[in-house]
């Protein structure tokens, strides 16, 4: 069954006074680096180096989040698939979740990133504390 | 007849015109509904309330959750 929430929780478009609030939908950033379960640690760790994150995120085919490797993972052998030291199942939020609750739950949590899903666990993105932080300053 | 769908069936009716009614509160209808949905709330779901709708046209409602 549907409801708003639903909607809301896929990060789909509303119309209203407040169409755009401070959610982890509209903070999100997509340039997190993606991979595959069976991608060479060597080939993930590269792209990490390349980016402005210190993890990457483990996705399936269907775009479902099925895992994180941190860059201090990365350090064995670099032929080995990443899907073998992965850790499974990481903690996420969903799109509507405001500002302000994303930065206390990060704050409570002593946590420098978000990975935000939809219900269903595709992977839609990630949100830093500073930026929740600063978005729940100005709301 | 009214059946239950999920967001994908959705996505196919509103592609097919089907116009949308939100039954919550007309305050939180103004903060926030889905595009296009107009807002009827749940004690003025009657005749008089519905004759806005299209009867031609697949109407869905919805609120907050699917409870």
């Amino acid at each position: 069954m549907f409801g708003k929430v639903d909607w809301l929780a896929h990060n789909l478009a509303v119309e209203g006074e407040r169409a755009t609030p401070p959610t982890a939908g509209r903070l999100m950033r997509d340039d997190v680096v993606r991979c595959a379960p069976g991608d060479p640690v060597g080939d993930v760790r590269a792209a990490i180096e390349r980016s402005p994150y210190p993890f990457a995120l483990v996705t399936a085919a269907n775009g479902m989040l099925v895992g994180r490797v941190r860059a201090s993972q990365l350090d064995g052998d670099p032929d080995e698939a990443v899907g073998e030291i992965m850790e499974l199942a990481p903690s996420t939020v969903r799109p509507h979740r405001s500002a302000a609750d994303l930065a206390k739950r990060l704050a409570d949590r002593d946590l420098r990133w978000a990975i935000v899903t939809t219900p269903e666990g595709r992977l839609l993105g990630v949100v830093s504390r500073a930026d929740a932080e600063g978005a729940a300053a100005k709301d | 007849m009214a059946s239950e769908i999920g967001l994908d069936r959705l996505h196919e009716l509103l592609a097919a015109g089907a116009q949308l009614v939100e039954v919550l509160p007309a305050e939180d209808y103004a903060k926030a509904h889905l595009p296009g949905a107009i807002n009827i709330p749940l004690a003025k779901v009657d005749e008089r309330g519905v004759s806005v709708l299209d009867r031609s046209r697949p109407v869905v409602v919805y609120c907050w959750d699917p409870l």
